[in-house]
């Protein structure tokens, strides 16, 4: 058992931290939320340059074999910075798609322009009505010819409004809610009868909803197999929910710095207000939160390569609800401390708690999370 | 980053196990499974069978009988023993007292005491409580006065566990009234055998009887009793104070309960069908399960943190991460275990029912589950309460 990074993924934490520290303040990430993209394109050429679109992709693909561990880092520094950029969609998620529903020519064509930077990704999967239930499908492919046509409208995917591609789930056979007749197919945002309306999400990063209008696919833009696609849509979204654990961590200890440094320097009844016990105590409950779910992050990115499918989904089902409840409390917290300034657009915890919680709504919130596990039996009923 | 264990310490968990499985006698192993008490002699049983084998003091330097082993092993031994579940060696002797002679007693202390504390022929228990020094512990007023080679040591005790069964007792006592509360401060060892020593016990809750008064009234303690300086006590408090917080997160512990609280819910019914396929209890267990989860990691972290750093003797105030957070779960599963038995918590089978020839009132293994959930309730106030934990990270942690 071995808690430290390596030396190589040590190198890749402090040079991403020491990129977000000196180009990712508080005001420059204003200026890149107030920007018609809603991010910066040269932060994300930046990442590019550090190779951190190519992490997760094998070798032999054109990537630098990073493991879960090297996404968590990554993901933990944009959490702490509060980065803007779509590299969850593209690289944790889509990625996830290329890498492990690609074929050979699929990955050999999509993994280096990933890999550059070249070619934004996003997951085109929950609908209106789908809550966070990932076999429930209603957007049809109906078989035509060598390929599918595509009809339906998908709902809050992730930086949808910038991808060039979508991974888009569709049914090809069965009801609604059938575990089994659910495909992947990879769709071009340009291709005829696609529409997307882009938008702000709470926390100021971007989304879209997206229609499909008879829109024309080929077999070649299927990923993996057109009758089982769930469980390959399982596999990524445990990927991206380790991913998304990792950035809480980061969105956790940063409100949670702030807020101590907060208690120390303001000042109520002659004294700095991290005096009264009463507001170290809830402190003390937001360092508690932030270590108990670092732990579970921990735990997250340990399990996101297993092939142990059940226990896999066991854990990130544990990780995302205790990521979830703790984030509440420390998120809801660091607003309290602050008091009125915590209230403020103008300072930045608002902006993490506003992170925070957009993070527990997104593939599943605590409540949803603990359902699963209590149905699947609890952790030790494996 | 790995987080597997090593192949290594795969196969010493192998070994403790199988160790408890062939030595620990199978009436020992029941009682602490149905949550009953467990008396004296099966603890000193248990105690010699694991000090014949080397591991009654793993932790202990291995001058002293320790077994060398690094944190990780000594935690893997402690889960193992918790989940087994076998009984904890007695804390006053091997966790606390112990530490404090092997670091700061003499020679001749060492020799008298250690062996005896390794293989329970003395059974300690601690004095630093006081009906005005609770949380406080520091304004303690118990006196010693030194008359020739001796002191006279004046005062009263409480909470003393198991004082019942002790042979010595561990002692802060006031040596000087006039310095500032922590200055005057010594650690005597006094034979519980000594005039003027009383124990009236203190019932509790629960109706269990661990807990004790134990009143000093001119009790002679010889000076060679006196542990490393007069008025220095405070200091070697302090490090066992520290060192009792190791493995208090007692995780397994948690999970040897969970187990039983699944085993439990298969029995008993709710709405016509087992407790354990009710939905909200469901939840409730799962709840508590990520809890601990987090926290078995959390623990990890801390022993991994200590196996890199060496054994400094100091703690890292993180751990005082695990005693919130491990007193909350384990308080949450002694409750959660009560509700599994629905009504039938309610019987009261105490002291009166010994020896009595009436069957226990049915089911028999309902009788522990609400005395155990209000006798946890203890865990969040030993040790230094929950409250305390937290100004020491608030403090030390936070810099607050």
């Amino acid at each position: 058992m071995d808690f430290d990074l390596s030396e190589e993924q040590s190198i890749l934490k402090d040079s991403l931290d020491r990129l977000l520290a000196d180009k990712y303040g508080f005001e420059e990430r204003k200026r890149h939320m107030a920007s018609s993209d809603g991010w910066s394109p040269e932060m994300w050429a930046r990442y590019a340059e550090m190779g951190l679109m190519a992490l997760p992709f094998t070798e032999e693909d054109g990537g630098l074999a990073g493991t879960p561990v090297e996404t968590m880092i990554v993901m933990e520094s944009f959490g702490r910075a509060l980065a803007l950029e779509p590299y969850f969609p593209t690289v944790v998620l889509g990625g996830g798609f290329l890498r492990i529903g690609g074929n050979d020519d699929q990955r050999a064509e999509f993994i280096p322009q990933v890999a550059e930077g070249a070619l934004k990704l996003a997951f085109a999967h929950t609908e209106r009505n789908s809550r966070y239930d990932l076999n429930h499908v209603e957007t049809t492919a109906t078989k035509d010819g060598g390929g599918y046509v595509l009809n339906g409208a998908k709902s809050v995917v992730l930086h949808g409004d910038s991808a060039d591609k979508l991974f888009v789930t569709a049914r090809t056979a069965g009801g609604t809610r059938d575990e089994n007749g659910v495909a992947v197919f990879m769709v071009d945002v340009a291709a005829d009868g696609v529409s997307r309306r882009g938008y702000p999400t709470q926390d100021g990063q971007r989304a879209a909803q997206v229609a499909f209008d008879n829109v024309k696919v080929d077999s070649a833009d299927l990923f993996g197999n057109a009758e089982d696609g769930l469980a390959l849509v399982r596999e990524v979204v445990d990927i991206g929910i380790a991913a998304l654990c990792a950035e809480a961590i980061g969105v956790m200890s940063g409100m949670h710095e702030l807020t101590v440094e907060y208690l120390k320097v303001r000042k109520q009844f002659g004294v700095p207000i991290g005096q009264f016990q009463a507001l170290q105590h809830k402190a003390v409950d937001m360092f508690v939160a932030t270590e108990q779910a670092r732990s579970m992050a921990l735990y997250a990115a340990m399990m996101a390569d297993s092939d142990d499918l059940d226990e896999r989904a066991r854990a990130m089902h544990a990780a995302k609800a205790e990521i979830g409840r703790g984030g509440r409390v420390v998120g809801e917290n660091a607003i309290q401390l602050h008091g009125g300034v915590g209230m403020t657009m103008e300072y930045a915890v608002g902006h993490y708690f506003k992170r925070m919680t957009m993070l527990d709504v997104a593939f599943g919130d605590a409540d949803h999370h603990l359902r699963a596990l209590a149905a699947e039996g609890g952790l030790s009923a494996a | 980053m790995d987080l597997r264990f090593t192949d290594e310490e795969v196969a010493f968990r192998e070994e403790v196990r199988s160790f408890f499985k062939e030595n620990l006698p199978e009436d020992i192993r029941g009682k602490l499974i149905d949550g009953e008490h467990i008396d004296k002699d099966d603890l000193v049983t248990w105690t010699r069978i694991l000090n014949a084998k080397g591991w009654a003091v793993p932790h202990w330097p291995v001058e002293y009988g320790g077994t060398g082993w690094g944190p990780m092993k000594q935690y893997i031994f402690l889960e193992e023993l918790q989940k087994f579940p076998a009984p904890a060696p007695l804390a006053f002797g091997v966790n606390m007292v112990g530490p404090v002679i092997y670091t700061f007693a003499t020679e001749e202390q060492k020799k008298r005491f250690l062996p005896r504390i390794a293989n329970l022929d003395d059974w300690w228990c601690q004095g630093f409580s006081e009906p005005g020094a609770g949380s406080d512990l520091a304004s303690l007023k118990t006196r010693a006065v030194r008359e020739g080679d001796h002191y006279v040591v004046n005062g009263q005790k409480t909470w003393t566990t198991l004082a019942q069964y002790a042979d010595w007792i561990f002692c802060l006592v006031r040596t000087d009234p006039e310095a500032k509360k922590q200055q005057g401060i010594s650690f005597l060892l006094i034979d519980m055998k000594t005039p003027g020593i009383e124990v009236r016990p203190i019932v509790t809750i629960d109706g269990g009887r661990e807990i004790n008064e134990v009143f000093l009234t001119d009790v002679r303690v010889p000076v060679e009793n006196l542990v490393g300086e007069e008025n220095r006590g405070w200091d070697y408090a302090k490090f066992l104070l520290g060192n009792e917080r190791t493995n208090i997160a007692r995780v397994g512990i948690s999970k040897q309960r969970i187990a039983r609280i699944r085993e439990l819910a298969a029995k008993e019914m709710s709405g016509g069908r087992p407790l354990i396929e009710d939905e909200r209890f469901r939840e409730k267990l799962a709840s508590i399960e990520i809890d601990l989860k987090a926290l078995e990691i959390t623990q990890l972290r801390v022993v991994a943190a200590d196996a890199k750093r060496g054994n400094t003797g100091k703690p890292d105030p993180a751990s005082s991460i695990l005693k919130i957070k491990g007193s909350e779960i384990q308080q949450a599963t002694t409750h959660l275990l009560m509700q599994v038995m629905g009504p039938h918590a309610m019987p009261y089978q105490g002291e009166e029912m010994e020896g009595s020839n009436e069957p226990p009132i049915e089911p028999d293994y309902a009788a522990s589950a609400a005395p155990g959930y209000f006798n946890y309730r203890k865990v969040s106030i030993y040790g230094g309460s929950n409250e305390i934990q937290k100004n020491i990270i608030a403090k030390a942690v936070l810099g607050l």
